[in-house]
């Protein structure tokens, strides 16, 4: 059974780049433009792993993973933020979230599928 | 694998320009001073948003370029920087140079080096000035400094490592899990495992959500300290961790625990983050007025190029689904009127009618719905006054308001890409000439602020454009003056005050006491006339002296088909507009006069208009009438001047779909267009103020114009 990743960002751009990387390489892949929509969608089903842009209107990536740790099935499940260089802060707010680890922007399909393959095996 | 990137390039400067209208639009509406938190927020989050989609899409120009508004913008937002009025109008600056090397990104082109630079300047000068709350001293961080990496003498390379790693109880809550991460580990080299379960409680007291083991791991590889630490990163604060070289036979291991110096790392990221090496010895920059002058100018043409190269819409899918009912319906239709076609009687007929009354519907609502599709809302165009009148009215120092109103009215989208320019320079014109002076306005008894007024609407098949403001009005004396001494009109040629106000869309006409480098040259009306016009629209002017002015521009909904009368002259059909058309009657005796000088006019209420014999001009054969009262007169309306054409009969309006004669023969005066009736024959298309043209040298022919009394 394919694993499924619910990748999150306002950006459509980001959204399509992720979505065809990760479906090429076999994935499922569930989108959402910001952090309510990404929790409506976890509250509704389980994935392998979610991935999230941190800059969000209506819910912003770190409340997104504060309140996908508060749901009883994502408390284990990975998720990543996706942080620019210059956000030290973001990744320590990030983590006292419950945040797994970090991709850090801008990265290429490669560094992408490098990084999921760590997560989910 | 590698992916084509370029596939998602299109959707990223499609969103890059919407988002760059964002924080045009939120710039413009923040006032100094004042702090909307998720004002600033959405603002920062589209250059944010830019930024990351340049980086990775590999734009790296515009990510840099991109990095430091962000920066700007995150000082903004956290509070750490006040919102300065030059805060805002750098960035606005540097949104204008953002927008011009997304275009040139996107059509393969540089941006202008000069120009990022020096915005750039300035947006690092204004993040190197005071203005920044709780400045730290001595912030002028250069580049992070090097990570303490407390390592074994470094003339001697390790031949593996070994790792104490101690999770943390809570490891397991962010996802992470020791196994991943070991497995990781193999895959730089051998690794030998051995699990310390000291820690573990009984089997009553474990807590299977909570991580009690650790591992003293060796890895039996000379790889780089920093490829171990990279595969613990994400776990450096939930463990305990230590990195430790094995040196080759004969060296003493090093005691120290490598711990990588967090804090420090972290507090140096901080700080580098949120200033800019300053230039102290960069040249200055250009003075804000003239480059923003050049921005304009830039502006205009990039925008022109943009708007000639868009060639996608967004289309509604809900569209495009009622389309595809559409065409059902009329294949049904048409498979309906094949059969009866097959096999056809007479006492069919009555189907046969229904069957193309069907079509005929059917073949309306499609053409309809397609043709709704290339209709955009004017927002589009009005979308850049905004901004304009802001810039402007500050270069000029007046106080002006732009109001905009029916932003939803919809048009065909060739006709809002060409309306742009004649209506920036008619608000221009209404800025510069018309809106005056803060203290003339008081002196006037006016409120301080002007007002301008740019709304759209549709009214009985056109979309009237009005442009309205609360100025001093057009100088009705000066205007005649001007027009006189050019020779236009004489002394005693009695204009209304309406037709001297149509004197300034002659070309070269100004009276502009300094021709400023906004408008005032004289070469811009006449222009947006012949624009309109080419739009198949046309404009007006009236005004009030020291109230203000109304300019009304009407255009047709669509440049591809217009709504027309069609009229019999001889064997000949012909279409006039019916946007033109005021009226038709038939001509009394006493109507009729040959006045002097004017040729043959007729008496339409308090008017005399002159006539334009069809036959005539177009030298039909055998025209069914000759005699002024045989036939009937279409009196049609251009440009503030009405006239008479004579026709034989009028035959019925219909929608005519417009054909160029230029394209297949030439250009002819008094001919827009041609179109394919019914029938098949051709009919030509008239050319209205081409006829009002005609009709002026008809009647004078010593050059004047032949104007109504």
């Amino acid at each position: 059974m394919a694993a499924s990743i619910l990748a999150v960002d306002d950006s459509a751009s980001m959204r399509q780049m992720v979505s065809f990387t990760l479906k090429g390489a076999g994935y499922e892949v569930v989108e959402a433009s910001d952090g309510v929509e990404a929790l409506n969608i976890a509250k509704t089903r389980s994935v392998n792993l979610v991935i999230t842009d941190v800059n969000m209107p209506n819910m912003d990536g770190i409340t997104l993973i504060k309140e996908l740790r508060g749901l009883s099935s994502y408390r284990f499940t990975p998720l990543l933020m996706l942080t620019t260089e210059s956000g030290a802060e973001k990744k320590q707010q990030g983590k006292a979230a419950g945040a797994t680890g970090w991709i850090v922007k801008p990265f290429n399909p490669e560094q992408l599928l490098n990084t999921v393959k760590k997560v989910i095996s | 694998m590698s992916i084509d990137m370029a596939q998602f390039h299109q959707v990223f400067f499609e969103e890059s320009f919407e988002g760059l209208d964002l924080m045009e639009n939120g710039l413009l509406s923040m006032n100094p001073g004042e702090a909307d938190a998720e004002e600033i927020n959405s603002i920062f989050r589209a250059a944010h948003s830019i930024k990351g989609g340049s980086g990775t899409f590999g734009f790296s120009q515009v990510s840099d370029f991109t990095h430091v508004m962000e920066t700007l913008l995150d000082e903004m937002r956290d509070g750490r920087r006040t919102v300065s009025s030059e805060g805002i109008n750098v960035l606005l600056a540097s949104v204008d140079v953002l927008r011009d090397m997304l275009t040139a990104a996107q059509e393969g082109g540089e941006a202008d080096e000069a120009r990022v630079k020096a915005s750039r300047t300035e947006l690092e000068r204004v993040l190197a000035n005071q203005g920044v709350v709780d400045a730290e001293p001595g912030e002028t961080a250069a580049a992070p400094p090097e990570v303490a990496s407390a390592d074994a003498p470094e003339t001697f390379e390790p031949v593996g490592w070994k790792i104490v790693f101690r999770p943390h109880q809570h490891l397991l809550r962010t996802g992470n899990d020791p196994l991943r991460i070991i497995r990781e580990l193999s895959s730089l080299g051998e690794v030998d495992v051995d699990c310390d379960i000291s820690a573990l409680p009984d089997i009553h007291h474990i807590d299977p959500e909570d991580s009690y083991l650790s591992w003293d791991l060796r890895l039996n590889a000379a790889v780089d300290k920093s490829q171990i630490d990279e595969i613990f990163e994400w776990v450096e604060d939930d463990c305990d961790f230590a990195v430790i070289p094995i040196l080759p036979e004969g060296f003493e291991a090093q005691a120290d625990v490598a711990m990588p110096a967090q804090s420090d790392v972290a507090s140096h990221e901080e700080a580098s983050g949120a200033t800019l090496t300053s230039q102290p010895d960069l040249k200055v920059a250009p003075p804000p007025q003239e480059r923003r002058k050049q921005g304009d100018r830039r502006k205009s043409a990039s925008a022109k190029k943009a708007n000639s190269g868009a060639s996608s819409v967004r289309v509604d899918t809900g569209k495009i689904d009622s389309l595809i009912n559409m065409v059902g319906e009329l294949v049904i239709t048409q498979s309906m009127l094949g059969l009866l076609g097959e096999d056809f009687s007479m006492d069919k007929l009555p189907r046969l009618r229904e069957g193309l009354g069907q079509l005929e519907r059917h073949t309306r609502e499609l053409q309809e719905s397609v043709m709704q599709i290339r209709m955009l809302p004017i927002s589009f165009t009005f979308s850049r006054f905004p901004r304009l009148v802001h810039d402007l009215s500050q270069k000029l120092g007046k106080k002006i308001e732009l109001k905009l109103s029916g932003e939803n009215t919809e048009l065909d989208k060739t006709v809002i890409e060409k309306i742009g320019d004649p209506l920036v320079h008619l608000v221009r014109n209404s800025v510069d000439h018309g809106i005056e002076l803060p203290d003339e306005r008081v002196q006037a008894g006016k409120t301080e602020t002007g007002t301008v007024h740019l709304s759209a609407e549709h009214r009985g098949g056109n979309i009237v454009i009005e442009i309205t403001d609360d100025g001093k009005g057009l100088a009705r004396d000066k205007i005649l003056g001007k027009a006189i001494d050019r020779g236009l009109v004489k002394e005693d040629d009695n204009l209304t005050d309406k037709q001297i106000y149509e004197l300034i869309f002659q070309p070269g006409f100004s009276t502009a006491e300094q021709v400023s480098d906004v408008s005032g040259r004289g070469v811009g009306m006449d222009v947006v006339r012949r624009n309109i016009n080419e739009l198949g629209g046309s404009i007006e002017i009236d005004s009030e002296i020291g109230k203000g002015s109304t300019i009304t521009i009407r255009l047709p909904l669509t440049l591809a088909i217009l709504d027309g009368q069609t009229v019999s002259i001889g064997e000949e059909t012909y279409i006039v507009p019916l946007v033109s058309i005021i009226e038709s009657i038939q001509v009394k005796d006493n109507m009729l006069n040959l006045v002097a000088g004017r040729g043959e006019t007729f008496k339409l209420r308090d008017e005399y208009l002159p006539i334009v014999r069809l036959h005539e001009v177009f030298k039909v054969e055998n025209p069914n009438a000759t005699d002024i009262h045989d036939g009937i007169i279409v009196v049609v309306e251009a440009g503030g001047s009405k006239c008479g054409l004579f026709v034989d009969n009028l035959l019925g309006q219909q929608q005519v779909v417009i054909k160029s004669l230029e394209a297949n023969y030439g250009k002819v005066e008094g001919v827009s267009g041609a179109t394919i009736l019914g029938d098949g024959s051709v009919a030509l298309i008239l050319d209205i103020p081409g006829m009002m043209r005609l009709a002026s040298e008809l009647g004078s022919r010593s050059g004047k114009l032949a104007m109504t009394a």
